[in-house]
């Protein structure tokens, strides 16, 4: 079954001449091009661009989709990802005609079936989070975090305040540190204490009149939540500070708990996650940011408004906006997918997707500490993370060499080697839609790897269409391109 | 029950193997005070067919480019798709998987983000290329900060005022933190002027921005512009339309050392404004200052060719706060869309593309001109995209009713952005434009004009040629 062709690239395929026109002739009077462009900027011939057939390009892209896991082909249980089932009528209707062939910049009358559903998105995640306005446009969660720190520095800015600091814990996501950089921000780490939630003599130790920001994500990168979350939101506040909650795993408490009543200032959701939105092979996502009132006027601009009972309008004119944060809106095909996925679950719906979340989660966690520690936690919400410390030392697996040896099985790998703090760290998360029965084959799976021959899972995997590719020699001598065989040789 | 598999029996199985008599039981450990009482106040659970039926409402309440003739441009365009780019990107094993963390199970995706890099730098005639950000406007601001953090000390970064003011505004949003200054540069012609550039440009200037074709569908003087710019040891930012480059010059080929580009027109719907595609190329000079993922051969244990994410020391998940950028998920099915779309085209139907779009743009200027009597408002060379005047701001919103009423989406006012061009039109002509239907916009419009009793005078360009505007940001 293997098939040599899959792995050809499109310009090893390509034989000048094989591609057909997709445009008709021109029906207009034609004029030479240098009559219409000065001829020293135009192309002498177009770009080298490969020329394949259509059955051979299409051979070709099929082919290569069989050489991916996905959501639709395997269970995925990579921690902090949430690859949950995306259903199928979302993405339907997402792409109905109406919503896909709008232009941004066409009259707003002609919208208002679009703006009225992203009013209602607006409004709805508002309410799931506990605060008062939303903005749908950031492209992804770690632009959503941009945004909300460039909020937050406009507000100090507005308030006369000179911010310069943003705490952030050192289970923290990677984009926490990055997004504080990109706005502006040193950032402090914040230690773990024994239990692998925030250290609040740490916290408090460092949180003082330069605290701009703390920056937490609840339920954190070890699954578990932060009990203490009121207390701390409290410390950050008796300082001036905000806190900005990091939605990654707002997953694991829809309906249950609400991060504007815990006293978080604002936060972002990354709907491809919580809602459903297919990953696309990492994006397009969308970041939209919910804020506390206090906050709503330095929004990014334009902001949608109903101006009368089912008309709504783009408000351009905010003085305190931070200004723009994106071209056009936002990335709306993936917000409508996550409008549907809310109107299909009612609140009722969206609670019981998070009890399910955390069902499936503390029932992987019960069938794996057995035979794989999980240090932190007795409990956990939607995701745990287990350590191969233990089977290291005693038979020298590690944790790539299970996640590795889990692909063999059909099970894509969990997250490895992150959060940071856990050494040989297997992060899980099975998702609500998974059932038992796939749980306890992945459970089973598990505890077999750990007892087969360790040469066994070293070279692990052995039936995939590639194994253990040399990722040192891919980043001494990058190769990030094709080049023609001739080129190549000279260069 | 939706998606939710576990049956009830199940449930009380799970619940039991884990200690537990309830679901609830594995919440009590949230202190009381965080936990939320009540219901959330949004609407009940739909079925899927009251579900559909509400946004196929929804979508009814909206009139899109298939109901209308499009002329709207201004950064999004409403190109032909193939059916190909629709079937590969529906496919499930691209759209349900996830950023190839695990190469052994992704070289699907992998390899199409490698294709990826290698189409847009055959595009770009640059040296490589990230595997897609966001969109034109994000990704413009990034390769500022790429040009800021390569060219130490220089703080000035020149931006015409004929850059797309949506990316303009953005580029401020980010540098909002940054020490450097924004210098708008005016262009009272439509184009930039090479002595008003080689004045402002300096030994303080980071980059200059050059949009080409420019916001106002003019091209540029971009190899005198490239000249200007590193007389003075600064950097080109080229941020241009791919689909001109099917006949206009590659920004590698005129010298600039980043390429920036929206791909919206590489097969994505227009979908009022996104997801669309951030393209990003550069010299090799700059590799280790670019944002977002990589994709780089290597070989496996087995000594096959294969492809895995690389250089991820640049990356936000190991350098943390020394990221070069905070980017993590991007584009990757945007990317893949464009993989398609250029891969079906091949080089010769993007250039038939492109030069459809371009004598068709002409051939809707001369006739607007000839028997509707809007003037040009600049006298640049164009593309795909050109500027027209009307006599006032109400006549333009007038018109641009009429039209619409009679089936077009005719331009955009460009008032929008700038109050001393109010009386303009930004009108935009793709291959799939026909003559008939410009025929008769040309017919409506001239109609419209006649019977507005608005008499078409030649006038002049009114861009104010303001002294240029130094925005200093801290």
């Amino acid at each position: 079954m293997r098939n040599k062709q899959a792995t050809q690239l499109l310009f090893e395929l390509s034989q000048p001449g094989c591609a057909e026109a997709i445009v008709p002739p021109c029906d207009v009077p034609s004029r030479p091009l240098a009559e219409l462009v000065p001829p020293e900027e135009l192309a002498e011939t177009p770009p080298p661009l490969p020329e394949v057939s259509e059955p051979a390009l299409i051979r070709h892209f099929i082919n290569l989709s069989q050489l991916n896991m996905s959501v639709d082909t395997h269970f995925y249980p990579l921690g902090s990802c949430t690859m949950k089932y995306n259903p199928k009528r979302n993405d339907r209707l997402a792409q109905l005609p109406g919503f896909a062939n709008l232009h941004p910049y066409q009259p707003l009358e002609t919208v208002q079936g679009l703006l009225g559903a992203l009013h209602a998105l607006q409004q709805i995640l508002a309410e799931i989070a506990g605060m008062e306005a939303v903005t749908l446009q950031p492209a992804a969660g770690a632009h959503g975090e941009l945004t909300a720190l460039l909020i937050a520095a406009a507000y100090f800015r507005h308030r006369g305040e000179h911010r310069t600091t943003v705490l952030i814990p050192d289970v923290a996501h990677g984009t926490n540190p990055a997004s504080a950089t990109m706005a502006g921000f040193r950032s402090v780490q914040v230690k773990s204490n024994t239990q692998g939630l925030v250290d609040l003599e740490d916290l408090r130790s460092k949180l003082n009149a330069q605290t701009a920001v703390f920056m937490i994500t609840n339920p954190n990168t070890l699954g578990l939540f932060e009990t203490q979350i009121r207390r701390i939101a409290d410390m950050v506040h008796a300082v001036g500070g905000l806190v900005y909650m990091d939605g990654a795993n707002m997953n694991a408490v829809m309906g249950i708990v609400r991060p504007g009543d815990c006293g978080a200032d604002m936060m972002h959701y990354n709907p491809h996650k919580t809602f459903s939105g297919p990953h696309g092979g990492g994006g397009p996502g969308a970041g939209p940011v919910a804020v506390k009132k206090h906050l709503a006027d330095f929004l990014p601009i334009p902001v949608i408004v109903e101006t009368a009972p089912g008309q709504y309008t783009l408000d351009e004119n905010r003085p305190l906006s931070i200004g723009r944060v994106r071209s056009f809106y936002g990335n709306i095909s993936v917000l409508l997918r996550a409008y549907a996925y809310i109107r299909t679950q009612g609140p009722e719906g969206l609670r019981r997707v998070s009890e399910r979340a955390v069902l499936n989660a503390n029932y992987l966690l019960a069938r794996v500490r057995s035979f794989l520690p999980v240090p932190y936690g007795h409990r956990c919400m939607h995701e745990f993370v287990a350590s191969a410390m233990k089977i290291r030392a005693s038979r020298n697996i590690s944790a790539m060499d299970i996640a590795k040896r889990l692909l063999d099985y059909g099970f894509h790998a969990p997250t490895v080697y992150f959060p940071l703090v856990l050494r040989e760290a297997l992060m899980i998360e099975p998702t609500e839609t998974e059932t038992k029965a796939t749980l306890d084959a992945f459970a089973d799976t598990l505890k077999a790897i750990l007892e087969e021959p360790p040469e066994l899972v070293h070279e692990a995997p052995h039936t995939t269409p590639i194994s253990r590719p040399d990722e040192v020699l891919a980043a001494r001598a990058p190769i990030l391109k094709w080049t023609p065989v001739s080129e190549s040789a000279s260069g | 029950m939706a998606y939710l598999p576990q049956t009830e029996q199940e449930v009380k199985a799970m619940l039991a193997a884990i200690g537990v008599q309830s679901i609830d039981e594995l919440f009590a450990h949230l202190p009381s005070d965080v936990r939320f009482q009540g219901q959330l106040k949004i609407p009940p659970a739909l079925s899927e067919l009251e579900l559909t039926q509400h946004m196929e409402d929804l979508a009814q309440r909206n009139v899109g480019t298939h109901q209308k003739v499009c002329f709207l441009g201004g950064g999004a365009y409403d190109h032909f798709i193939p059916a190909v780019v629709d079937f590969i990107a529906s496919r499930s094993e691209f759209y349900t998987s996830y950023t190839p963390y695990q190469p052994e199970v992704s070289q699907g995706n992998l390899q199409v983000f490698f294709e990826y890099q290698t189409l847009i730098t055959q595009l770009t005639g640059l040296d490589v290329s990230n595997a897609s950000l966001y969109d034109g406007a994000t990704t413009l601001a990034e390769a500022v900060l790429m040009c800021l953090s390569h060219q130490t000390g220089r703080k000035r970064v020149i931006v015409p005022q004929n850059v797309h003011p949506e990316y303009r505004a953005v580029l401020a949003t980010y540098l909002s933190h940054v020490s450097a200054e924004i210098i708008t540069l005016a262009t009272p012609r439509g184009i930039i002027d090479a002595d008003s550039l080689a004045r402002v440009v300096n030994d303080q200037t980071a980059c200059v921005i050059l949009q080409q074709p420019n916001f106002f569908g003019c091209v540029e003087a971009a190899r005198k512009i490239s000249e200007i710019t590193h007389a003075a040891g600064a950097l080109l930012i080229a941020v241009v339309d791919p689909i001109s480059l099917g006949v206009l010059r590659r920004p590698g080929d005129y010298g600039a050392d980043i390429a920036v580009a929206e791909g919206q027109s590489l097969g994505l719907p227009l979908a009022w404004g996104g997801p669309y595609l951030g393209i990003l190329a550069c010299r090799e000079a700059f590799l280790r200052r670019l944002p977002g993922r990589l994709v780089g051969q290597t070989v496996d244990r087995r000594g096959q060719r294969c492809w895995v994410l690389t250089l991820q020391t640049r990356e936000q998940h190991i350098r943390r706060e020394k990221a070069t950028s905070n980017i993590c998920t991007n584009q990757g099915l945007m990317a893949l869309r464009a993989t398609v779309y250029l891969a079906a085209l091949g080089p010769h139907g993007l250039r038939a593309v492109a030069e459809l779009c371009l004598q068709k743009a002409h051939y809707l200027r001369e006739r607007l001109q000839r028997e509707a009597g809007f003037q040009p408002l600049f006298n640049a060379a164009f593309f795909k995209e050109f500027a027209v005047a009307a006599e006032s701001p109400a006549e333009v919103k007038t018109l641009l009713e009429i039209a619409t009423d009679a089936g077009f989406f005719a331009g955009i006012p460009l008032g929008r952005w700038f109050p001393e061009l109010a009386n303009a039109l930004l009108i935009a002509v793709t291959e799939k434009r026909t003559q008939a239907e410009m025929d008769r916009l040309t017919a409506i419009l001239a109609s419209a004009r006649t019977r507005a009793d608005s008499r078409a005078i030649d006038r002049k360009s009114s861009m104010t040629p303001s002294s240029q505007r130094t925005v200093q940001v801290e």
